[in-house]
């Protein structure tokens, strides 16, 4: 490849960006090319970030901007491994393309975004900040998304959105999902992203989601892609007067692996949940980062994450609520642990509370530790041999993070992605 | 049988038990009281094999099966049971779940079949309904929640479940009021026989009004100092340990 590198760290993103600019959707959209030109030049003056940026002190991209990747646009027709259904509709994308052969839609105001870029161009970056650097490299080259509408008092039930990485490749793909959830809607989102064993792709989606005026969005993210994947998401979220936002992000694949939410809650009784559970094996980083924005009085939110650290792993925990002056009677919730299993582990956990309201309920709390001496033994003095004892209370600290998902489906997911995960590396840790 | 002889432990470079010599025969039940900093409690966690309780000398056999030699989950196996003073709460650990997984782990090494989540609730609730347990502690998380006399029934219960050889009993009548001590005691009462044998570690005589020992220990500073047959206890109860302890020496 001819990368020029005084374009900087990213010089090989706007080399290819540079080769595809004119191929890309919307390349004949003004506005869309204006975007995709902007993230270009803030790529190109200031690159995609080191740790010296403070956002991301504990996560170092180097690895990822080393990695070679290859075109984003080679479409893959053949058969795919899919998991296993869990619900009757599904949007399915392999390789970043939205694959209407394997997906159903019946009954939805569902497109890819492709297909219909002109009608949704104004939206771009409007819910999600064009300054977030995972938001800017998403601008420039995505290629597809899921562009969907619940229209006002319809309760959706569950879709699946499924991204599979199809080969041993390593693809860069950049999705733009649209998700707007009219007053009074429903929708349960469950999303699931895996890869084939092996791949060292890079999976770099950004959420727009927009939740009205008592609408309830419930969104899984069942992150497992391959352990030499990079993962690196970015939700942007609005939530409406009484509307809720249930999101859930299991991180449980990848190198390198962030998911990053910024949501906004914008009306009085709002509400906002932002669980997590991170499982991070020999040789991988997982990051959470969040930060929730309270406007407006009367808003709850609540957030727990675990992260469990097998081997020599990292895990990142970000997490910072802000509560504006205006938003009084905030009530606020946050707790993060981590469970380290090995001496090489570590987690660096950052919480961060911004309170500018003076009548407010937040509480925080962040712990982390080995696993518990006195439950090992107890366990151990009824028979219980020690491996089955370690996983019963590694799984028992997970299914308190997990319990809290109301779907059924969804937490089987989780609770599925959490056991493959234990029986794949439980031993090692 | 049970044999402990000249058992000598040190926790964090102290001994805490000094030669410790003791044997409880199938079928009888014995009682060890002390006073507090005796060494009672190290005495049931060196038997089950707590790491940190470091056996410096002597032997602990069970039916001639070298205990120290095994793992804790090894000596639950050989037949050993620790009721312990402090049931851990485990969060997320459903107690169903822990009590069969425990179940099962002891039957496989007896040879014996596993059970099924149906036969292994037909089970366990039989056993429910003698320790007038509600049934729905075997939904709960282990432990979590349950009120000190719900914590030791519980314990009670793993063990007429696991069905040991032997089991020591560490001040399992702390914390109860005297309906649930008369529970718990039937319930150990129940499991009494000639292929049950149980150490009773307790602080007061109370607990021996309700399970009458065969024999009674005086342990003090690490060591047994006196033994008699259970009008040994009301003595105890009478003089209090001084007496008793200054006549010994």
């Amino acid at each position: 490849m001819n990368i020029d590198a005084s374009q900087g760290n990213a010089a090989a993103f706007l080399h290819r960006y540079d080769g595809l600019a004119g191929r890309l959707p919307g390349a004949g959209i003004a506005v869309v090319r204006a975007l995709r030109d902007a993230a270009a030049d803030t790529l190109r003056a200031g690159g995609l970030p080191s740790r010296r940026v403070e956002a991301w002190r504990y996560t170092d991209l180097a690895p990822m901007l080393r990695a070679e990747f290859r075109e984003a646009l080679t479409a893959v027709d053949g058969a795919v491994s899919m998991p296993v259904a869990r619900a009757d509709r599904r949007a399915v994308f392999v390789d970043g393309r939205f694959r209407a052969d394997l997906s159903s839609l019946d009954g939805l105001v569902a497109a890819s975004l492709a297909a219909v870029i002109e009608t949704v161009a104004g939206r771009l970056n409007t819910v999600a900040s064009a300054s977030q650097p995972m938001v800017t490299l998403n601008t420039l080259l995505f290629e597809d998304g899921l562009v969907l509408e619940v229209p006002e008092g319809v309760d959706a039930g569950r879709l699946e959105l499924l991204s599979v990485a199809s080969g041993e490749t390593a693809s860069t793909v950049h999705p733009r999902h649209l998700i707007r959830l009219a007053r009074g809607a429903r929708l349960v989102l469950l999303e699931t992203a895996v890869s084939a064993n092996g791949a060292r792709h890079l999976h770099n989606p950004v959420f727009e989601i927009e939740v009205a005026q008592d609408a309830k969005l419930s969104h899984i993210r069942v992150q497992r892609e391959a352990a030499g994947a990079y993962h690196l998401a970015h939700l942007g979220v609005r939530v409406e007067e009484g509307g809720t936002y249930d999101g859930f992000v299991l991180n449980a694949g990848g190198k390198i692996s962030r998911s990053e939410t910024h949501l906004a809650l914008l009306g009085p009784r709002a509400a906002a949940h932002l669980n997590g559970a991170q499982l991070v094996a020999d040789g991988q980083l997982a990051d959470m980062t969040t930060a929730l924005d309270h406007t407006a009085p009367n808003c709850a939110s609540r957030q727990t994450v675990k992260t469990v650290l097998a081997g020599r792993s990292r895990g990142v925990f970000q997490g910072k609520i802000l509560v504006r002056r205006e938003a009084q009677k905030t009530d606020g919730y946050q707790m993060n642990q981590a469970l380290l299993l090995s001496e090489e582990a570590e987690i660096d956990s950052k919480p961060q509370l911004e309170i500018y309201a003076d009548d407010v309920k937040c509480s925080h709390g962040a712990t982390a530790g080995a696993l518990d001496a006195d439950s090992l033994f107890y366990l151990r003095a009824r028979g219980i041999p020690a491996d089955t004892a370690r996983s019963m209370l590694v799984r028992a600290f997970l299914q308190e993070a997990v319990e809290v998902v109301e779907d059924e489906p969804s937490r089987e997911a989780l609770e599925e992605a959490v056991a493959g995960w234990w029986d794949q590396h439980g031993g090692a840790a | 049988m049970l044999r402990i002889e000249n058992l000598t432990a040190v926790i964090d470079g102290k001994e805490i038990l000094k030669g410790i010599t003791l044997e409880v025969p199938d079928g009888e039940v014995h009682a060890i009281m002390g006073p507090n900093g005796a060494g009672k409690s190290t005495l049931s966690y060196a038997l089950a094999g707590r790491e940190g309780y470091e056996i410096t000398g002597g032997s602990v056999t069970l039916n001639g099966q070298d205990l120290l030699e095994m793992e804790p989950e090894e000596r639950a196996a050989a037949g050993l049971f620790l009721a312990f003073q402090y049931p851990v709460e485990l969060p997320g650990v459903g107690n169903a779940n822990f009590l069969r997984t425990a179940l099962n782990a002891i039957r496989r090494t007896r040879g014996e079949g596993e059970l099924d989540a149906m036969q292994f609730l037909k089970v366990a609730r039989a056993r429910m309904k003698e320790l007038s347990m509600p049934e729905d502690m075997l939904k709960r998380g282990v432990n979590v929640g349950f009120s000190g006399g719900e914590k030791k029934r519980n314990e009670v219960l793993q063990m007429a479940l696991l069905q040991p050889k032997v089991a020591i009993m560490d001040e399992t009548d702390s914390g109860l009021d005297i309906d649930a001590l008369r529970i718990v005691a039937d319930g150990v009462n129940a499991l009494r026989g000639p292929g049950f044998s149980a150490l009773v570690i307790t602080h007061y005589q109370r607990l021996l009004n309700h399970i009458v020992p065969d024999r009674v220990h005086v342990l003090a500073d690490g060591r047994i100092v006196t033994s008699g047959g259970p009008e040994l206890a009301h003595r105890l109860e009478a003089e209090g340990y001084a007496g008793v302890l200054d006549e010994a020496a």
